[in-house]
């Protein structure tokens, strides 16, 4: 791989808050060369042979999980898997017992994704190897957000500046969204978000995002739509009346669609309800950018693991 | 009979005479008149001050000692300046029986037996379950002398109510701590700006206010006296200068930590910062400084909650609520002082006349007569808050590793010196 910068100066990819702007470029152009592997008929490099992955995933997830997996091996890097379902999590182990176990195994990388926000930041603080952050609880999820960067900068040819980006869904609780305005804003991308008020977080009105209560309005002249996953329990908590009243107000579907600009395009990172947050004719049409997100991902996830594995190699050479 | 010499009192050179256990005298140096024979102690310049009342502390014993232990927390409180302390109702098994309140009491007078003094507090309710009344009778003739649920907030408003009617003919004093259970819920920091980037579900301040609310209206229709624990909301500081406005029996406390941070300390998910009620925003800090030096806030109080540390070093959902406190009190008060936030003669009535009077604890405003309970205070001395420096058995605080002025150097209880 052709990537003649400096070594990477972060340990750890917590949240894209720690990326700046050359950073962010650097990693979306490492992306781009990876591309290529995955469409080759031997789909491996040796480039991270020998090196260890390790995914501690305490909380559900497949896409991610196959994704890191996928991107690692690809990489020739070996992967091991830690589930809570069967882990000493599951018979009351500490986060910090948790993860001084697994470096004892000497792994290069360990991927978390952890309920409990700050998850990722707080082994991070207490582990001398990388930690990548796949999601802590509603806090962050870098590598959503920078697949979702280059998922749009397919389109966009790298031109983010005064693009309208809509958020709809639940923000309140979406480390995707979070990480996403970040990313986004500090592109120059002007970012909506359409929710019902129960929502959208507390201390909204500093974020910089145009909040809409209705989609019409909400969709009218954007480039791009992201709908989120709405999960389920938000309606048993009481933040919502029913999930019939929220599809009629929030579904993502085609009348909205029109309402936007020519060409734009539609985001979701999965897995998808359909019917509630995104119509079935815009989740298989020809607007919905799903399933590139979905091949974005490894190629992202390679770009990452590349960087902060190559990283120790460089402080090892040093040492 | 002792004279104690070379000390500053309210920025004044001061003598002070004490004879069996009581002030005799305080004159300006050099006024005192004494016998030539008398014992005389030198105090070198120091600060004098009352002993300080602590109305709100958990110290863990029984059940979590190895948290706290009644001995280890009466340690702090004489190192922090206390001569006397109440002890929350949290511990298990709860403090709901007499023969519980005796066993502290007994830990206290083996552990620290010439002071200083504990005081427990009742639980309001039989295990804190906020069901059916605790027997206060027998918990006041036991050494309880106050009342609450503090731990576990009352969620019925019609229990609250008979809580401080039976408590009011034993004259318990009933503490709240103010927290809608359902604004409240799940939170582990107050909500905001703050909590909102964080991604963690915030408190908001309402779920204070309206529980003070509550309870004023409460107390105001019953016409009895009813003190609110450790305010940390403007909205609260208001609602209960509304309730003294119309002659409401209402007291308040608030702790050194709402005056000094904010929910900026939650940053970077910083368990130690994590606090019940929670660390508000700059604005309600501002508010709760002048609601202090009005009055409007009767007393400070530690809400001392110490904890391991493992217990601490988790994610900020999983770590517990509070800070270890009685070691910090004094200098961190000190620190409102020197910023004139408040004045030291403020410093004495929240933390020693005003709690005094409020609960009943006797308490030395230097006149004759009084308890000889008082410390020498060294403002100018310099340490470390860590673990080695602590007398608590926790070292849990947001000011842990902060470079501290001022420290407790000699401590009288009743005329007696604990060192």
């Amino acid at each position: 791989m052709n990537d003649t910068h400096s070594a990477w100066p972060h340990k750890d990819l917590l949240d894209v808050t720690q990326l700046n702007g050359e950073q962010t470029r650097r990693i979306l152009d490492l992306a781009n060369g990876f591309r290529e592997i995955n469409t080759r008929p031997v789909k491996k490099v040796p480039t991270l042979k020998g090196k260890t992955v390790m995914l501690f995933f305490a909380e559900n997830s497949t896409r991610t999980k196959t994704s890191f997996d996928v991107a690692a091996k690809r990489l020739s890097a070996d992967t091991f898997s830690l589930a809570t379902a069967g882990s000493s999590i599951n018979k009351g182990e500490s986060l910090k017992d948790t993860g001084l176990t697994l470096e004892a195994m000497n792994p290069d990388i360990i991927v978390i994704r952890h309920q409990a926000s700050g998850a990722a930041r707080y082994l991070a603080e207490k582990l001398k190897c990388s930690i990548i952050n796949a999601g802590d609880g509603w806090h962050a999820h870098p590598t959503q957000a920078l697949l979702d960067c280059f998922t749009l900068d397919q389109f966009w040819r790298g031109d983010f500046k005064n693009r309208e980006l809509l958020i709809l869904g639940d923000i309140a609780h979406s480390r995707v969204a979070r990480s996403n305005i970040h990313l986004l804003h500090s592109l120059g991308v002007k970012l909506r978000v359409c929710a019902p008020r129960t929502l959208l977080p507390a201390g909204i009105d500093d974020w910089p995002v145009e909040v809409y209560p209705d989609l019409e309005q909400a969709a009218d002249g954007a480039d791009a739509i992201m709908a989120l996953r709405l999960q389920l329990e938000r309606q048993q908590a009481g933040l919502l009346p029913d999930l019939g009243e929220y599809a009629k107000r929030y579904c993502l579907s085609e009348r909205h669609l029109k309402l936007a600009k020519p060409g734009a395009k539609v985001l979701h990172p999965g897995p998808m309800n359909r019917g509630l947050e995104i119509s079935d004719e815009i989740a298989d049409g020809a607007a919905s950018l799903v399933l590139d997100q979905v091949a974005a991902g490894v190629s992202v996830r390679m770009a990452i693991l590349y960087l902060l594995a190559g990283r120790n190699e460089d402080k090892n050479a040093v040492a | 009979m002792l004279l104690l010499e070379n000390v500053v009192h309210l920025e004044a050179a001061a003598d002070l005479l004490i004879d069996d256990g009581r002030v005799v005298t305080m004159t300006p140096a050099g006024h005192c008149e004494y016998s030539p024979d008398f014992p005389r102690f030198d105090g070198g310049g120091l600060t004098l001050l009352p002993a300080l009342i602590d109305c709100h502390t958990h110290l863990r014993e029984p059940g979590f000692e190895y948290k706290e232990d009644i001995s280890t927390g009466l340690s702090a409180a004489a190192h922090g300046g206390f001569g006397a302390i109440m002890c929350m109702a949290n511990t298990r098994p709860v403090n709901d029986a007499a023969a519980i309140t005796v066993f502290m009491l007994e830990r206290a007078r083996k552990s620290w037996p010439h002071g200083p003094d504990l005081y427990p507090i009742a639980a309001a309710t039989k295990e804190l379950a906020g069901v059916s009344l605790a027997p206060l009778a027998e918990l006041k003739e036991a050494g309880c002398v106050a009342v609450s649920n503090d731990g576990r907030p009352l969620e019925s408003a019609e229990i609250l109510r008979r809580v401080m009617e039976y408590a009011a003919d034993l004259g318990m004093i009933f503490i709240d701590h103010c927290e809608d259970p359902w604004l409240a819920k799940n939170w582990r920091m107050n909500e905001g700006r703050v909590s909102g980037e964080l991604g963690v579900k915030g408190q908001p301040w309402c779920g204070e206010a309206i529980q003070a609310a509550r309870d004023i209206m409460i107390a105001e229709y019953l016409d009895l006296p009813a003190h609110i624990a450790h305010v940390s909301s403007a909205a609260t500081v208001d609602i209960i200068a509304w309730g003294k406005a119309r002659g409401v029996k209402i007291t308040a406390e608030t702790c050194p930590h709402y005056l000094l941070l904010d929910e900026t300390w939650l940053e970077g998910y910083n368990t130690q910062a994590k606090v019940s009620p929670p660390l508000r925003g700059p604005e309600d800090r501002e508010a709760l400084r002048k609601a202090v030096r009005e009055g409007v806030i009767d007393i400070l109080a530690t809400d001392h909650a110490p904890h391991a540390a493992y217990e601490k070093d988790v994610s900020l959902d999983d770590a517990p609520c509070g800070f270890s406190g009685l070691d910090l009190a004094l200098p961190l008060t000190f620190r409102l002082v020197d910023e004139c936030a408040i004045s030291e003669k403020d410093l004495h009535r929240l933390w020693a006349v005003k709690p005094g009077e409020i609960f009943g604890i006797p308490v030395n405003d230097f006149s004759p007569g009084d308890p000889a309970d008082f410390i020498l205070y060294d403002p100018g001395k310099e340490w470390i808050a860590a673990k080695e420096n602590f007398y608590s058995k926790s070292w849990n605080t947001p000011f842990l590793g902060q470079t501290i002025r001022g420290r407790v150097v000699h401590h009288w209880h009743r005329g007696y010196q604990l060192f």
